[in-house]
Formats: structure tokens, C-alpha cells, sequence
């Protein structure tokens, strides 16, 4: 240990104090940390010496982040934290005010949000007197950014008769898309490969001079599964439904993620986790903020492929995109972005609702530019025809566009 | 290989250890390794490919004298492949001629053919053996390829830095390996083996970090050259492309031209090497052309008002 005379040793009480204020305040804004990553911050901290600021962030960023998101609102909670202590309470109040229904402009005070709401949990009213004072700027500067239509949706205008009937038919949706071999084995007995070691344990529990062959065979699991869901406004009929749908799917497996776009894409898949339905939507619903506004198709399909694609698709993801195809830019850039996507997935599956409508032609720009590079084309509006997806998903499918080829020549 | 070296006493030393072998890094990587290699824990580290995850393990083992043992994982990776087999064709003959010798007793059989002898040894038991200069550098490579069920098995190795055979019982390091685990973040990896090390990103670095790297990997290369491609890739980090170029492309670049001996960027240069920069068709045709020519007046300019 360097240091041996550093503050560490001086003020060895107050620092580990702090450390541990420092762990609580981070773990209220989310970051998943135990008593264990604390003493071991303390422990890094020690070895390390706390020669300047820098080192110390450091020292403290490699023990509490551990995924790279979390660094931004370390980050935040470092530079606030252990400038004062007391200035937080400070900052706080200044910030309170735009929590209150004021759209956040993006990604970044959304993290700021978490941990503004982390750091006041627990305070008492007295922080709200500056509240009125600081409103007017702070509304000023976080709504002045674009037309976006803007809605909160309710979920809970659902009707009691259409929740239990959605509820009794997802409850038994099962999605079961095909298995694929994965390159790990089980015993199986009529397996195509010999496992020797089981083999050999065989032959010395015999001990006959024999040895019995054991086999086994490749294990099949699912593959991960990516819902892209379009939530825009010619979507608003379906949007309610294929929320219940996929937070089915979402408990019923592991590996799913979940994308909601419009005008914006949303990861809501931890919202999803969530195993009470009607939790899980409420947070979804606050969590997205361009229900029933335009479709951007291509420009959130763009997002996806940039950020998202190579984190989910990696392990031969199959991919559902739920989305009626009319871009309000008309399909501008479309082509190019689901093109990329259907070669980085191993299939991509594309749930229409129009599709029910006997007289559908893909007239339209968005549609045709998608139609060309998707796997399968099936019609879904209403909970029947979820039904009858989950099934047609359980057979192997080919790698080429089933069920729309006429709509293909059409177009 | 150079002689063994002590593990570094302060976070200078470990940033200069790396140094040593061209490594540049800033200092909260050099934090983070400098707390792995004392706190013996492992290091685990992410970030986009090409920004040099791999060689920290390469840098760390011949900085510090040890054997670097090296696990490339892939999805179906199991214990029999990283961790230990047994020699089942010996076991087998060996079976076979106690049985000619007429023993009979299974018991006495089946300890003595599942002992050390008939053991293979994979990367990570292999890490846990002593060696003379110290313990090795363990490199679990792209530990985002590999399934769920060989990360948790993980967790017994990193944490106690011991292996359960059931055969012979629990093989224990006498001093912990040096660990170093990357991944790509194909997929998130579990939060109960994150808890065990000790995180840390790894970025694009910045344009003063690149040329020093630069100037560490290619001593050779022009000092006017490495600053305009420098300049260039980080601009074209800037552009919303698909793949962006990591170090290691910075490097091959700079290789590139140095072998066709150009001294200076132009546009027609660019636009034939550019598929040592960019790894995907969409990127390439994007940049191709004009895109190249604007970044290359933009860095002609900087470069002009630098001096």
C-alpha cells in the first residue's frame, strides 16, 4: 500500500463514511450495488491512494460501473457527490422543477432524471420552496425542441370485459418459434454421438469389461427473439394489443428484447420484465413519449441497426417487426436500413395488421421498400391471428419471403 | 519473453509497465489494471472492436515476464474444450490391459485411470498451475460469444481461482492468474461475473492518444502522414457509419500507405485504401468520393491553421 500517511489514513473513518453515502446514492439511482462492492471500494480505494481527483474517479468508476451506460450517470453522481456533499441538496432543489410533466429532450436527462429522483428520494418538502422561482427557465429551455406529437397512453381505459379476454388468450400464447441446434450436448439415448467420458464412467460402474456406449445429441434452445413494434398513429388500434402480446413473450423466454418506434425508438425491454401486465404497460406508457405521432421508419430502423443491432442480433436473432409500413417519409431510406437488418438477423418476420383487409395492395412506398427483404409476411390485428402466428412459427421456415410472394410480383 | 517483473506498486508504474511495450493508455485504464494486478482480481474489459482489449492481456504478460495462456470463446465452448478432458483412448487401453492382467478389482481400476496421467488440460486449469516466473496471464477472449451456462461456470474459477473435478476433488492456484476477460457486447454479460472484476470501457481514443499510438506501433511511419490520418479517422468517427474504424484500423492504414509509399493524404489515395478503414460495403460506398474529399479539405484546413 502507497500512501501510508495519504488522507486515507488520517481520515480513515470519514472516508469509508463517505464511500458508503457515495454506494447508497448511486444505488438509489439504479446502479446495482451490494455491501461487497463497497468494501471492495474501500479496499481499491486504500491500494490505489488517493493521490489526486482523477485517480479517485477512476479507482471508484472500475469497482462501481460495470456496464458502459452507467458510466454517464456515475459520472454525474462523482462530480456532485464529492464536490460537497452538501451542494446536492442544492442541486437537487434547483433541478426539481423540471421533473414535473416537462418532456426530456433526450437519452441524457433522462439519466439525469434517475438520478435527481434517486437523490431526493427521502427529502423532506423544504426543497421545493425554490421551486416556482427556477420553473419558468428551465420549461423554457426543455420544450422548445421539435413537433413531435406528444401522448401519454393510458392503459388503464382498457375495459374490464376486453382486459380478461386479452388476459385468457395471452396466458396461453406460447410463441413457439422453432428451435435451432446449439453446439452444446445432452444425454440423450438415441444420440448420434458417442460421450465418452459418461461412457467410461459406465464401464467402472459395470465393471464387466464391457463398455456401455452412452450418447448423446446437440441440445436445441430458441434462438434470441427482437420485437420492432411501430406505435405510430395508423398503428393506434393494434398498439394496446401488441403490448399485452409482447409482454407475453417477453416472460414466456428469455433472450427477448423489445423496441417500440414512431418517430423515435425505445428500448422497453426491462420495462417489459416487469411480471404484472398492467405495471409493465403503465411504465412502458411513461416511458415512450411518441404514441400515435408519425412513423419514421427508416430513420428509427437506422437508430436500431447503428446502436442496438449488434448488441441483440448477434446470436442469430429472430426479428418481428410489427409495423403497417406507411412512412410518413415515405419510405426514404427505408430500403437500405432493412436491408441491413434482414442480413444481420437469421430471420425477419414481418406482422402486418393491414394484411386483413381483402383488397391490400402494397401501393405504398414504405411497404414496398420493405417487402422485398422479409422473411415472412403474415396478417396480425387482432388476438385469432396471434394465435395463428404463434403456430405457423413453430414450423421451420425457409429463408425467403412466404405467404407474400403474390403481394411481391404485385408490387 | 523478458525477465519476470514485480506487479506495479502505483498507478504510474502500471501505466509505464504498459508503456514499455507500446501500449498508450490513459489513466483510468491504467487505474483499472493497476487495481486488477493488485487486488488480484480480473480485469474486465469492453468496448468496440479494434481499440486494443485484446492485446492489454499480450501487453500485461510480456510486460510482466509471464506466460500468457489464451481461451477464445465461441458459442458451445464446454468444459471438455476449456477446462479439462479426459485421454479417453489411454483410459481405454489402459482398461484393456489390466483386464489382460487379469485385474479385477473396479474399485482399484477406476481410481488409478481417472488420476493425473490420463488428464488433459485445457487453457484455464492450465492457468491455475504454478510456473517458475509467476503465476500466467489469463486472456478469456470475447467472453460474448460464448452461451450463458460457460459464464456461469466462470464464476467458481474467477472467484475462488479454483476448478471442481469430480474425479481427482478441487484444483486450487497457489497465486491467482492474472485474468483478463473482454467482450465485444454482442450481449450483455450477467451482472454476478461483472461483480467479480473490475470494469472498464474502453473508447475510441482521442486525436493526441491516436497519433502517440501511432507513433509507439510505427515508429517508422511520417510524421506529417500519421497526423493527417489520424485527423481522418477521427472525422470519420464523427460520421454516423455502421462499423467506425478502431485503432487497429488506424494501424493498418497507416501500414497500407507507408507500403504505397504515400507521403501525404489525397483524395485518390483515400478513396483506394478505404476498405482497410471501413469493414462494410454501406460505409464504404458512403464515404467514397465526396464524403473523402470534404474531410480532407476540413483536416487540410485544421492542419493549415495548426502550422
Amino acid at each position: 500500500m502507497n500512501g501510508g500517511d495519504g488522507p486515507g489514513q488520517d481520515h480513515g473513518g470519514r472516508l469509508v463514511a463517505n464511500i458508503m453515502h457515495f454506494a447508497r446514492a448511486l444505488r438509489a439511482a439504479g446502479l446495482p450495488i451490494g455491501p461487497g462492492r463497497v468494501i471492495e471500494a474501500v479496499r481499491a480505494v486504500e491500494t490505489a491512494g488517493i493521490g489526486n481527483r482523477d485517480d479517485f474517479y477512476w479507482t471508484l468508476h472500475a469497482v462501481f460501473v460495470n456496464r458502459r451506460d452507467q458510466r454517464e450517470l456515475f459520472d454525474q453522481c462523482f462530480h456532485v457527490f464529492w464536490r460537497d456533499p452538501r451542494l446536492l441538496e442544492r442541486m437537487l432543489a434547483l433541478l426539481l422543477p423540471s421533473l414535473d410533466g416537462v418532456r426530456e429532450p433526450d437519452d441524457q436527462s433522462a439519466l439525469s432524471r434517475r438520478l435527481r429522483d434517486a437523490l431526493s428520494a427521502g427529502d423532506g418538502g423544504n426543497k421545493r420552496e425554490t421551486l416556482e422561482e427556477d420553473k419558468i427557465e428551465i420549461d423554457a429551455a426543455l420544450t422548445s425542441s421539435d413537433r413531435e406529437l406528444l401522448a401519454k397512453r393510458d392503459f388503464e381505459q382498457m375495459s374490464a370485459d376486453e382486459e380478461a379476454r386479452a388476459k385468457r388468450v395471452i396466458a396461453r400464447l406460447g410463441l413457439p418459434i422453432l428451435d435451432v441446434a446449439t453446439r452444446r450436448h445432452a444425454p440423450d439415448p438415441h444420440g448420434p454421438r458417442i460421450d465418452m467420458r459418461a461412457s467410461l464412467r459406465a464401464a467402472m460402474r459395470s465393471g464387466s469389461g464391457i463398455i456401455p456406449l452412452r450418447l448423446r445429441a446437440p441440445r436445441r434452445r430458441h434462438p434470441p427473439l427482437v420485437v420492432l413494434c411501430d406505435i405510430s398513429g395508423s398503428m393506434s388500434r393494434y398498439s394496446r394489443l401488441f403490448l399485452h402480446f409482447m409482454h407475453a413473450i417477453t416472460n414466456d423466454r428469455d433472450r427477448v428484447h423489445t423496441f417500440l418506434f414512431g418517430t423515435r425508438l425505445t428500448n422497453v425491454t426491462r420495462l417489459l420484465r416487469h411480471r404484472d401486465v398492467d405495471l409493465a404497460l403503465k411504465a412502458v406508457g411513461e416511458a415512450v413519449e411518441d404514441w400515435d405521432g408519425g412513423t419514421r421508419i427508416g430513420a428509427c430502423l437506422r437508430r436500431f441497426n447503428l446502436s442496438w443491432s449488434r448488441r441483440v442480433l448477434g446470436q442469430g436473432a429472430v426479428v418481428l417487426f410489427v409495423s403497417d409500413g406507411l412512412d410518413r417519409e415515405a419510405g426514404a431510406g427505408l430500403g437500405r436500413e432493412i436491408e441491413r437488418l434482414h442480413k444481420s438477423c437469421r430471420r425477419l418476420i414481418w406482422l402486418n395488421p393491414l394484411l386483413r383487409y381483402a383488397g391490400f395492395e402494397p401501393k405504398s412506398l414504405g411497404v414496398r421498400a420493405i417487402l422485398p427483404h422479409v422473411d415472412e409476411f403474415r396478417p396480425v390485428h387482432d388476438l385469432e391471428s396471434l394465435d395463428d402466428l404463434a403456430r405457423a412459427l413453430a414450423r421451420p421456415g425457409e429463408r425467403k419471403l412466404e405467404g407474400g410472394r403474390s403481394w411481391r410480383q404485385a408490387s | 519473453m523478458s525477465k519476470p517483473a514485480a506487479i506495479p506498486d502505483d498507478i504510474d508504474a502500471a501505466r509505464a509497465l504498459m508503456e514499455d511495450q507500446s501500449y498508450v493508455a490513459d489513466r483510468g485504464l491504467a487505474t483499472a489494471v493497476f487495481l486488477a494486478l493488485r487486488l488480484e482480481r480480473p480485469l474486465f474489459l469492453e468496448g468496440e472492436a479494434g481499440v486494443g482489449k485484446t492485446e492489454i492481456a499480450k501487453v500485461l504478460a510480456a510486460g510482466l515476464g509471464r506466460r500468457l495462456i489464451r481461451l477464445q470463446c465461441y458459442e458451445g465452448l464446454d468444459v471438455a474444450s476449456a477446462v479439462y478432458e479426459w485421454n479417453y483412448a489411454r483410459q481405454m487401453v489402459e482398461i484393456r490391459i489390466a483386464e489382460a492382467a487379469g485385474e479385477t478389482d473396479r474399485d482399484l481400476l477406476g481410481t488409478e485411470i481417472f488420476t493425473d496421467r490420463f488428464l488433459i488440460r485445457r487453457p484455464l486449469l492450465q492457468a491455475l498451475e504454478p510456473e517458475i516466473e509467476g503465476s500466467p496471464v489469463l486472456l478469456i477472449d470475447e467472453l460474448d460469444r460464448a452461451d450463458e451456462p460457460f459464464e456461469a461456470f466462470l464464476l467458481e474459477v474467477l472467484s475462488d481461482y479454483q476448478i471442481t473435478i469430480p474425479e481427482i476433488g478441487t484444483v486450487k492456484a497457489a497465486t491467482p492468474p492474472i485474468v483478463v476477460i473482454t467482450s465485444n457486447r454482442t450481449r450483455e454479460i450477467h451482472d454476478a461475473l461483472k461483480r467479480r472484476c473490475f470494469y472498464h470501457w474502453i473508447d475510441y481514443p482521442d486525436g493526441a492518444r491516436e497519433l502517440a499510438i501511432l507513433k509507439a506501433k510505427l515508429p517508422g511511419a511520417d510524421q506529417r502522414l500519421s497526423r493527417a490520418v489520424v485527423a481522418f479517422v477521427q472525422r470519420l468517427r464523427q460520421r454516423d457509419l455502421f462499423k467506425l474504424p478502431g485503432v487497429a484500423e488506424t494501424l493498418d492504414w497507416t501500414n497500407a500507405l507507408i507500403q504505397l509509399d504515400a507521403l501525404t493524404l489525397d483524395a485518390d489515395t483515400v478513396d483506394s485504401t478505404l476498405g482497410v478503414l471501413l469493414k462494410y460495403q454501406d460505409d464504404i460506398a458512403r464515404v467514397r468520393g465526396s464524403e473523402a474529399a470534404n474531410i480532407l479539405a476540413e483536416i487540410k484546413a485544421d492542419l493549415a491553421v495548426a502550422g
